[in-house]
């Protein structure tokens, strides 16, 4: 058996300095508690290390009982999450900087951090579901970390839905295991063919239902928007962001190491559910006039997108780097964004974004990079994932869902213009104040996700190849 | 040597942007004259070393996204090389003209620097993805020209429509690529390896989707008739250089996908689906000359009669897709006619819109009956504009009859009804074009009053130099046409064959 926890470094690296950590910051005093995101920072970049290594040198591998598998998916979800994770902590530096409870934050981001890390590499009914939870109730006391009422409400939302569904997810995995007397991936590929269909599908259901929660779609949406409101910028970044890594990299692993030979039409099922997610996020975004309620909901539809490559799971090559590639891209964007967002935190609409480009012209720059990004405008790297997970779409015979992706594409367009057009405005300009700069580390978030976000276009043929390579079970 | 011609503007973008200290509004718009003119010299080098007869030419090819199927491919030939050249020509003109603009000169210049390389980019460019980058890039960067120079906060309303409808378009566009792209083993977006497989023949209704795809999103960036309605307020609203580019550079880029992309690559749908094309090319032909005729506001009037010009190359490439009744001559006298359009329609288009921006200028309205007289007045002005609009409307001895001559010539074998019922929109623009001339020029002098008392003012240096060299461009053309037909005519048999096989 294969016990190599040299395999798990990114995931060790991060509970272990979330455990030092804590007792690092119960001795130090409250202006010295910098020392914990130093820390923090350190984790990521010994996680990026590790998973550099792996990829350079081939060490592909199942570990513990195949329960968890480090294949071409982990290690491109870790470099997503880890650096994901790394923009996240320097646009939460003025936020939390001399809080109480700072050492907490940075704590707890570590700790919901290594919980995405695992449902990435879950190949195993029950490692995904302990994921789900590690991922989770750290994330409910980040929303409500300013302690405010609309952060309490938030984090009720978001703990009351999280246990919901995270109950069905049990449901379901007790059921796929009576289905397929197994939880391993490895096992169930080979013995839920012969299952009862009715059970699997329920059981599929289930399981979906956390993974879904996590990606924030549709049905399992309605913590979104509120979480992304109540909850402190920098968090509302990290729930609408690395979550959605986990649930659908864990979710696609799923289906495809899992299920790829049964008889439930699941693709069809999630479809719908992509079809249904991006063209309700996008309505419900149109006439939102609060940046952060824009976003999550931009958020909600860019789930549907990515959505559309676990539907052709299994039916063509191309839904893997697609995937991969799409949610990558997607992270570096739309954390830019939030960047901003974070930078700027006395304009909470779109109005107070009037006449930005004249006073900030590099945030007005990041905004009209990553905004354009989302839509998929090229040469940015949302562009190329687009470009690729149509392409897979088509491949996998929902052409059908591709062209509803093209019209919500379009229509996407209209409100992230509504938010863009205000920033050139020359006539009455919102406030100064209104546009007060947080500090130099948002500024800096926001500048590194906007170069990012471009360099993934213009050089994504560097990391495209990274997403290839065979799933292990 | 193209990728110089084609990024030299963006890097003179990004150095202005970055460059520290503050220059004077004139110094950014020189600035721009100089990079305008040095590009426009390679482009004369270009296509001094340009071979007629050597197909496509100053290739390069550089791995860009491998595992994607994407490569940096650029090259020219016939089809292409008079489009890059008129871009240039196009933007120096509009760069002289903006000499007297005094709103945000730094953003508005690196704007059109911006533009002059999507647009040099677009017509050079032999790869899918590459061609659509900057197709779409050129409407990200014509929205900011609309919604920040044009006409107040209709212009914002006209740019977001703008932007939404030719975004539909292109995202029409990345469908048929993406169905091109899936159909070609090993996939590939590379146009030159799918013209030589030719992927989708014998795939009926699959390549009539793709078709129909990359028909659609070409047609709205045309425009067509019926994509046409975002054209005439982006127009209005739009300031006169941001016109010009938009008519002279933008609406090129749907002609000439059809014939660098929807007939080479899908030759047997081409040919099958002609008619629907033809019958597209008459219909916006004849609609957009008598919407024109409709017009009381003189610039949209002119953007009407750009959906009319349009037509004619539509009709044409239709027609050269109809092999019954024609022969090889014929269908490419046809494609010449169309690449001669675009060249033509660019040249005289341009400079009346630029021209109508000088009316705009003066009396602030385009209304043509707020006008009369103005020959007394302005007779530069009302010279130059005459021959503008008579060029427009395709008299012998300017561009305008050349290409026109050819498409009918080249259409009437194969589409005699569609070609006779296209022939009748020159008799209308005829009398479009005499009727506004003789309203506003002619008759007992009258200005609107939004004109100071000190009178009005004739064309000053800035404005008569482009617009006068345009037209001379235009007018070297109509006499002397064989140093452009040259170039394009190789490349149009190369095209008609592509699409006959």
């Amino acid at each position: 058996m294969n016990e190599n926890l040299a395999a798990l470094v990114p995931e060790t690296a991060l509970c272990a300095t979330a455990v030092i950590g804590l007792l690092t910051g119960a001795w130090l005093p409250r202006r010295r508690q910098w020392t914990v995101a130093v820390l923090a920072a350190a984790a990521c970049v010994t996680g990026l290390t590790a998973t550099g290594i792996t990829m350079a040198t081939g060490r592909e591998q199942t570990v513990f009982s195949h329960t968890f598998a480090v294949d071409a998916a982990t290690d491109v979800g870790r470099l997503t999450v880890l650096g994901a994770l790394l923009l996240i902590i320097a646009m939460s530096v003025e936020t939390v900087r001399g809080h109480r409870r700072e050492t907490e934050y940075w704590v707890l981001l570590l700790l919901t951090g290594a919980g995405t890390l695992a449902l990435i590499g879950a190949s195993d009914l029950l490692m995904l579901f302990a994921a789900y939870l590690l991922a989770g109730i750290p994330a409910h006391a980040l929303a409500a970390f300013a302690k405010d009422a609309p952060g309490t409400e938030a984090a009720l939302k978001y703990y009351l839905m999280g246990a919901l569904l995270g109950t069905t997810m049990l449901a379901g995995t007790a059921l796929l295991y009576a289905a397929g007397h197994a939880t391993l991936y490895r096992a169930l590929h080979a013995t839920l063919p012969h299952a009862a269909y009715g059970l699997v599908g329920v059981g599929l259901i289930g399981v979906l239902a956390g993974l879904l929660f996590k990606a924030g779609a549709v049905p399992a949406h309605f913590w979104v928007p509120d979480v992304t409101d109540g909850a402190p910028t920098p968090v509302a970044a990290y729930v609408t962001t690395v979550p959605k890594i986990g649930g659908l990299i864990g979710g696609y692993r799923l289906l495809h190491e899992a299920l790829p030979d049964s008889d439930v039409n699941w693709p069809l099922l999630l479809a719908v559910i992509a079809a249904v997610t991006m063209t309700l996020g996008n309505l419900a975004a149109f006439f939102q006039t609060s940046v952060k309620r824009l976003l999550a909901y931009s958020a909600i539809s860019q789930v549907g997108y990515l959505l559309m490559a676990l539907a052709v799971a299994t039916r063509t090559d191309l839904a893997q780097k697609s995937l991969l590639f799409y949610i990558a891209a997607y992270a570096v964007t739309n954390l830019g964004v939030f960047a901003v967002v974070t930078e700027l935190p006395q304009a909470r609409t779109l109005d107070d974004y009037r006449g930005l480009a004249r006073r900030h012209p590099g945030l007005a720059a990041v905004l009209v990079v990553c905004l354009l990004g989302l839509v998929g405008t090229p040469p940015t790297g949302v562009f190329l994932g687009k470009l690729e997970i149509f392409s897979a779409a088509v491949d996998g015979g929902f052409t059908w869902l591709a062209a509803v992706a093209v019209v919500n594409t379009v229509a996407s367009l209209f409100y992230y213009l509504r938010w863009l057009a205000p920033l050139f405005a020359t006539t009455a300009p919102a406030p100064a104040e209104a546009q007060t700069v947080l500090g130099r580390w948002a500024a800096g978030a926001a500048y590194t996700s906007g170069t990012a976000s471009l360099a993934l276009g213009i050089a994504g043929g560097a990391l495209l190849p990274l997403t290839t390579g065979p799933l292990l079970r | 040597m193209l990728s110089v011609i084609t990024f030299l503007p963006l890097l003179v973008c990004a150095v202005l942007l970055l460059w520290p200290r503050a220059l004077g509004d004139r110094a950014y718009v020189w600035v721009w004259i100089v990079t305008a003119a040095v590009d426009l010299a390679l482009v004369v080098t270009v296509w001094a070393g340009f071979d007629q007869t050597g197909g496509t030419q100053y290739q390069q090819r550089v791995r860009w996204i491998p595992s994607a199927g994407v490569s940096y491919h650029v090259g020219v030939d016939g089809l292409s090389l008079p489009l890059v050249a008129l871009t240039c020509l196009l933007f120096l003109a509009v760069a002289v003209y903006s000499l007297k603009e005094r709103r945000r000169v730094r953003s508005y210049v690196c704007l059109f620097l911006f533009l002059q390389t999507v647009g040099l980019g677009l017509f050079v460019a032999l790869d899918l993805i590459l061609f659509f980058v900057f197709f779409d890039l050129s409407i990200v960067g014509m929205f900011f020209v609309i919604a920040g120079w044009g006409h107040g906060e209709r212009a914002r309303a006209a740019a977001l429509k703008f932007f939404l409808y030719t975004f539909i378009g292109s995202l029409a566009l990345l469908l048929g690529f993406i169905g091109l792209y899936l159909a070609a083993a090993p996939h590939t977006f590379d146009i030159v390896d799918l013209t030589s497989s030719n992927p989708l023949a014998g795939r009926g209704l699959y390549a009539g989707l793709v078709l129909l795809a990359i028909g659609v999103g070409l047609a709205v960036k045309t425009p067509t008739v019926p994509f046409h309605t975002w054209l005439p307020p982006a127009h209005t609203d739009a300031p006169a250089a941001g016109s010009a580019i938009l008519a002279g550079i933008l609406l090129k880029m749907g002609t000439y996908g059809f014939v660098r992309i929807a007939m080479p690559l899908l030759p047997g749908s081409w040919r099958h689906y002609a008619l629907v094309v033809v019958v597209v090319g008459a219909v916006s032909v004849v609609y957009g000359a008598l919407v024109a005729l409709a017009q009381t506001d003189f610039k949209r009037m002119i953007a009407y009669t750009s959906v009319n010009h349009m037509g004619y190359i539509v009709l044409a490439v239709g027609a050269a897709g109809s092999l019954a009744g024609s022969d090889a001559q014929a269908r490419s006298l046809a494609v010449t006619g169309a690449v001669t359009q675009m060249v033509s329609h660019g040249l005289i288009t341009g400079a009346l819109f630029l021209l109508s921006g000088v009316l705009y200028d003066r009396g602030r309205t385009y209304a043509i009956d707020a006008y009369s007289g103005l020959a007394a007045h302005t007779p530069r002005f009302a010279g130059i504009t005459a021959v503008a609009a008579f060029a427009s409307l395709g008299i012998p001895g300017f561009s305008g009859f050349i290409a026109e001559f050819q498409i009918f010539t080249g259409s009437l074998a194969s589409q005699a009804i569609a070609t006779a019922i296209a022939v009748t929109g020159i008799l209308i623009t005829a009398a479009l074009f005499l009727r506004a001339l003789r309203t506003m020029f002619l008759g007992v002098p009258r200005l609107p009053r939004t004109i100071p008392a000190g009178g009005i003012s004739d064309l000053s240096g800035t404005e008569a130099v482009p617009t006068v060299a345009l037209m001379a461009v235009a007018l070297v053309i109509g006499i002397a046409p064989r140093w452009l037909l040259d170039v394009i005519e190789p490349a149009s048999r190369t095209l008609t064959g592509l699409v006959a096989r």
